[in-house]
């Protein structure tokens, strides 16, 4: 076998195993889907009569909330199993098994390969949940299939590389609870962007920094994509963050791994 | 070339603490090598490096000819190890721990499956193999973590503490694993805090005190570098105790306990007019007991402390 295909069949061995983790524990998968949905609901009925009417353009009220809030509430469930994913690498870092891997002629970054790559089926898992949610809470997308794929496929590449940085982060915090600290910017960076709110709402300093954050595009893709509002150049700035974070998180953690753990 | 591992000079300090001062070993293929030696001595940190866990200071090691430290791969590719605490995943079961394993050794599917069958039934796991090893006890983990190691039949293994908090029934179980293994071709380097274990099983054992060899031999090569036996008396009264003392004037004597030891390399010749004597003198002896030397002596006498043994 070529070192890539070893890399693959033990990356896929390890996937097998992350997800047999999340069969034997759901709750964690649950409760990571259910924060969006709750987020969803509380924008959508408690703020979104007032913000609908107020969002520049539009003047539906909570109907015209929901297809707004949407794309905002995907990312914040990327977001969170991102989250999650830093959680459940630090935990598993802690686990006698890994001393056994180390000790076994593996392709090396499997085990975090692994973690990746079920956090992207969790993704899509949670992503779909509010989205089915969203849907029955009144929000109207106009995709086509084919945005439709491409939207999977967004989603896909978010995942990706926001997991590397969190298995990444998961493994620089040398405990459980700096492992659920550490990523919680991520979880608000929605808030900070276009997520809730369109950004020309926010005062000179902050609109600055939302206009300019790596999720912001993201967002504004995903809306393109949804609801048909304008992408631009969204699109290939969204890949650009996701090429530089995955990169930047792949080998960091990768390093991370590699350190030797006497030292 | 037959040795499967070859170190000399190894050292490594964890910051100002040095714990392996230049050691050197060396294993010969197919043969059952035990380090024996107390809590802290350096006998994880030892299997550690030779394992391509952690990195070494200094010194040169050869396992199946390859450098662990610049040739982790190749080194990996024929060891195995079970480590002094548990490498199982608690999150699955027995079985799909030893089909992890397979997996991994990339043996294929049907293969994996009969493999981690087989190795179900050697350790008697067959009953707990669709429960999570979570819900495992001690021995169950410890029998575990072993098969686990055997999948991809390695053929050299390294053993920390294979039978530390296992029942005396297991620890026989585990012992008759070890010899099949090497029956079998495989060679073992096993550490142990018991002097028994490294007594009954080992080919060579060296001990390991402090960082440094203090001792290198076979079972009966090292108690050779003990003195001789001794045989133990226990008085009841303090004036047959006394009258012993004054008979037999090459003794040891504990006045607290009123016992006697007297040199005697327990042949039946001596025992005989020890007895004789005593009876003619008319002393009376509570108890009798014949001590050969063990590698207790042995360890009381290379590092100038008793070998504190522990519970089991
Ligand atoms: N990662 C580490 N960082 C710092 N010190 C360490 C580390 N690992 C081991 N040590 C120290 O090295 C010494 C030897 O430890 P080691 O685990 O090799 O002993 P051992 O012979 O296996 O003992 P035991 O019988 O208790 O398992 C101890 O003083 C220990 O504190
Ligand atoms: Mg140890």
């Amino acid at each position: 076998m070529t070192t890539l295909n070893i890399a693959a069949t033990d990356s896929a061995t390890m996937l097998r195993r992350r997800l047999r983790h999340f069969i034997r524990y759901p709750s964690m998968t649950v409760q990571l889907a259910g924060m969006p949905v709750i987020f969803l609901l509380l924008f959508v009925y408690v703020f979104g009569g007032t913000l609908g009417d107020g969002i520049g353009g539009m003047s539906g009220g909570r109907g015209e909330y929901v297809n707004y809030v949407a794309p905002g509430v995907i990312l914040m469930a990327v977001a969170a199993v991102a989250q999650g994913t830093a959680i459940s690498a630090a935990m598993d870092m802690t686990e006698g098994i890994i001393a056994r891997f180390r000790t076994m002629a593996i392709s090396r970054a499997s085990v975090l390969t692994g973690h990746v790559l079920a956090a992207m089926l969790q993704t899509l898992f949670s992503v779909a949940i509010v989205v089915g949610v969203a849907l029955l809470v009144g929000f109207r997308p106009n995709a086509s299939v084919v945005e439709w794929i491409a939207l999977t496929g967004v989603v896909a590449m978010v995942t990706f590389a926001l997991t590397w940085l969190t298995v990444a982060l998961g493994l620089v915090s040398q405990t459980v609870e700096g492992a659920s600290n550490l990523p919680l910017p991520l979880v608000l960076l929605p808030f900070l962007g276009s997520g809730f709110v369109p950004t020309d709402s926010m005062p000179t300093g902050l609109r600055w920094f939302a206009e300019y954050q790596p999720f912001t595009p993201i967002i504004e893709t995903i809306r393109g994509l949804l609801v048909g509002t304008h992408i631009g150049n969204d699109a290939i700035i969204s890949a650009a963050w996701c090429a530089g974070i995955a990169l930047l998180g792949y080998v960091w953690a990768k390093k991370l791994y590699n350190r030797d753990p006497s030292h | 070339m037959n040795n499967a591992i070859a170190v000399t000079g190894l050292r490594k300090a964890f910051g100002d603490n040095v714990v392996l001062d230049g050691i050197d070993l060396d294993v010969a293929a197919g043969t059952i090598f035990a380090l024996l030696g107390p809590n802290g001595a350096g006998k994880t940190t030892t299997v550690q490096i030779l394992s391509t866990l952690i990195t070494a200071d200094g010194g040169q090691m050869r396992v199946a000819g390859h450098d662990p430290d610049r040739e982790p791969d190749a080194v990996r590719d024929v060891i195995g190890v079970t480590g002094q605490f548990s490498a199982v995943d608690s999150l699955l079961t027995g079985e799909e721990n030893l089909i992890l394993m397979a997996d991994l050794r990339h043996l294929g599917k049907a293969e994996g499956r009969r493999r981690a069958a087989e190795l179900l039934e050697q350790f008697d796991l067959v009953d707990a193999a669709k429960k999570t090893a979570a819900t495992y006890s001690g021995g169950m983990r410890r029998r575990l973590d072993l098969a686990m190691t055997l999948v991809g039949d390695p053929s050299i293994i390294f053993l920390d503490e294979p039978t530390t908090g296992l029942d005396p029934r297991s620890r026989r179980a585990m012992w008759q694993v070890i010899r099949q293994l090497v029956a079998g071709g495989v060679t073992i380097m096993l550490t142990t805090q018991y002097l028994e274990e490294a007594d009954h099983l080992a080919d060579r054992i060296a001990v390991l005190d402090h960082g440094t060899i203090v001792a290198e031999g076979s079972s009966a090569e090292l108690k050779r570098l003990v003195p001789g036996g001794h045989i133990r008396l226990q008085f009841i009264d303090p004036g047959h105790f006394e009258a012993a003392a004054r008979i037999f004037s090459e003794n040891s004597r504990d006045d607290d306990s009123l016992t006697l030891q007297i040199p005697s390399d327990g042949d039946v010749g001596s025992l005989k007019a020890l007895l004789d004597r005593l009876e003619r003198e008319s002393i009376k002896v509570g108890e009798l007991s014949i001590h050969t030397p063990d590698l207790d002596d042995v360890f009381l006498n290379l590092t100038g402390r008793p070998h504190a043994e522990q519970e089991r």
